[in-house]
């Protein structure tokens, strides 16, 4: 989940919010220029400006190997796979921009903490190993959470959605495909395979949030689709998922309790540390730091280019002006 | 991925903030014979830039084979609480569809 712990905004009970309601009871999308409630558009900006955060951030764990990509193919890839983070970022940003919020005000909330991205990006890819468990378990886990969403009611946010789960899945596979090779490599390819599942394990969990199912604002959120499961099921639903593959590469899970559950159907596994979470989130991870700097950095030495372009833009806009 | 519309919030149109750049509608043939379609927005200074950004967010995988921009200004829309008077007129006419009428089934495919 690539949102996490969006706080959601009560409804109001006027005649308004209550055939709004029944709108997104019936599965109609809300499109921009529809009436909707404050609190509904005030949380999706959260929820989606949040989004648009963790794939834009995203961009910087694996940014951090294309240089050293162990061959010109598997670089080719990981900088299409970059791309597409960037992409993904740019349809959320509009979605968002669409509710009254400018890309500016989102930039520099991102830029000076107001807010935030997925706490999963603020942990180091410290080998070619990382590079796939990222892919997938952390793309395996947002796609858990997108997918969903996009039948979520508000119309650019769905749309959005779309589009970025026809292209997520190729980051799974091809994280998937990373570990594949790893694990039936070296002994000291599968290590770094292991090492790579142990470290990214439960930062993985920890990205659907912790529990929820009994937070009044997840029940608002989901009451308007702009939240579709709760935290756990979807964590259930991922964690059911990825096991059988993690058998499949012979690697082993870093939870002794997990163990099938026939009576639900789903495997039994352990809590993430939540204390380690929210240390995180509160911007003391091990790269918050590094993360933020980085983009803070790549926004100031843009700069430049940016006024640039704008005056470029005017001065061509006025000899357009001037030759009419 | 933004709908278009004249109460677009176009907060940079009316209030420039700093130096934000216009907002372009994207537009994407995605392929030959089919029309052009809304697939979502993206800023840029100039048209030519904005399509070029247009490939670039929009058509990383062969999506289009033509790009239209518009800037999102120059868009004019409906108003959504016409949204009932405004297609009363064709609700009304149910026999504009071939299904009001009733063919014998002697009669064969019309």
């Amino acid at each position: 989940m690539y949102a996490q712990m969006v706080k959601s905004e009560a409804a109001d009970d006027s005649p308004e919010a209550i055939s709004f309601q029944a709108r997104i009871d019936a599965g109609e999308k809300i499109e921009p220029k529809d009436w909707m409630p404050a609190g509904y558009r005030k949380t999706l900006i959260r929820q989606i400006g949040q989004h648009a955060h963790s794939e834009i951030v995203g961009q910087l764990p694996e940014g951090n190997w294309i240089t050293r990509a162990p061959t010109l193919e598997r670089k080719a890839i990981l900088l299409a796979k970059v791309q597409d983070e960037a992409g993904h970022g740019l349809y959320l940003y509009c979605a968002a921009e669409t509710l009254g919020v400018s890309r500016d005000d989102l930039t520099e909330m991102l830029l000076d903490g107001r807010m935030k991205y997925s706490s999963i990006f603020n942990y180091p890819t410290l080998t070619w190993a990382d590079m796939g468990a990222v892919g997938w378990l952390v793309d395996g886990a947002a796609i858990m959470n997108q997918v969903p969403l996009q039948r979520t009611s508000y119309g650019p946010y769905s749309r959005a959605m779309i589009r970025v789960c026809k292209e997520e899945s190729f980051h799974q596979r091809k994280g998937f495909d990373i570990m594949r090779k790893m694990s039936n490599g070296t002994p000291a390819q599968k290590r770094m395979a292991q090492d790579a599942l142990n470290r990214f394990w439960e930062p993985s969990l920890m990205m659907f949030g912790p529990s929820d199912k009994d937070s009044v604002h997840s029940a608002q959120s989901m009451a308007w689709k702009i939240k579709m499961n709760t935290n756990d099921e979807l964590r259930q639903k991922f964690v059911d998922q990825t096991v059988p593959q993690a058998d499949y590469l012979g690697l082993t899970v870093p939870d002794e309790t997990l163990k099938w559950n026939d009576e639900k159907g789903g495997y039994d596994f352990a809590e993430p540390d939540w204390a380690e979470f929210y240390e995180v989130l509160k911007g003391n991870g091990p790269c918050n730091r590094e993360r933020l700097a980085a983009r803070n950095k790549a926004w100031d030495d843009g700069a430049w280019v940016r006024d640039g372009l704008s005056a470029y833009g005017q001065k061509r806009a006025a000899r357009k002006v001037a030759a009419q | 991925m933004s709908s278009v519309g004249n109460e677009y919030p176009q907060s940079k149109v009316e209030t420039p903030k700093r130096s934000e750049w216009p907002l372009w509608e994207v537009f994407i043939r995605g392929q030959h014979g089919m029309n052009h379609r809304h697939v979502g927005s993206l800023h840029a200074v100039d048209a030519e830039m904005a399509i070029k950004n247009a490939r670039d967010v929009y058509t990383r995988r062969n999506e289009g084979v033509s790009i239209w921009v518009v800037e999102a200004h120059h868009i004019a829309a409906s108003s959504p609480s016409d949204k009932g008077p405004f297609y009363e007129p064709a609700e009304s006419k149910i026999y504009r569809h071939p299904t009001f009428f009733d063919i014998p089934d002697d009669v064969g495919a019309m």
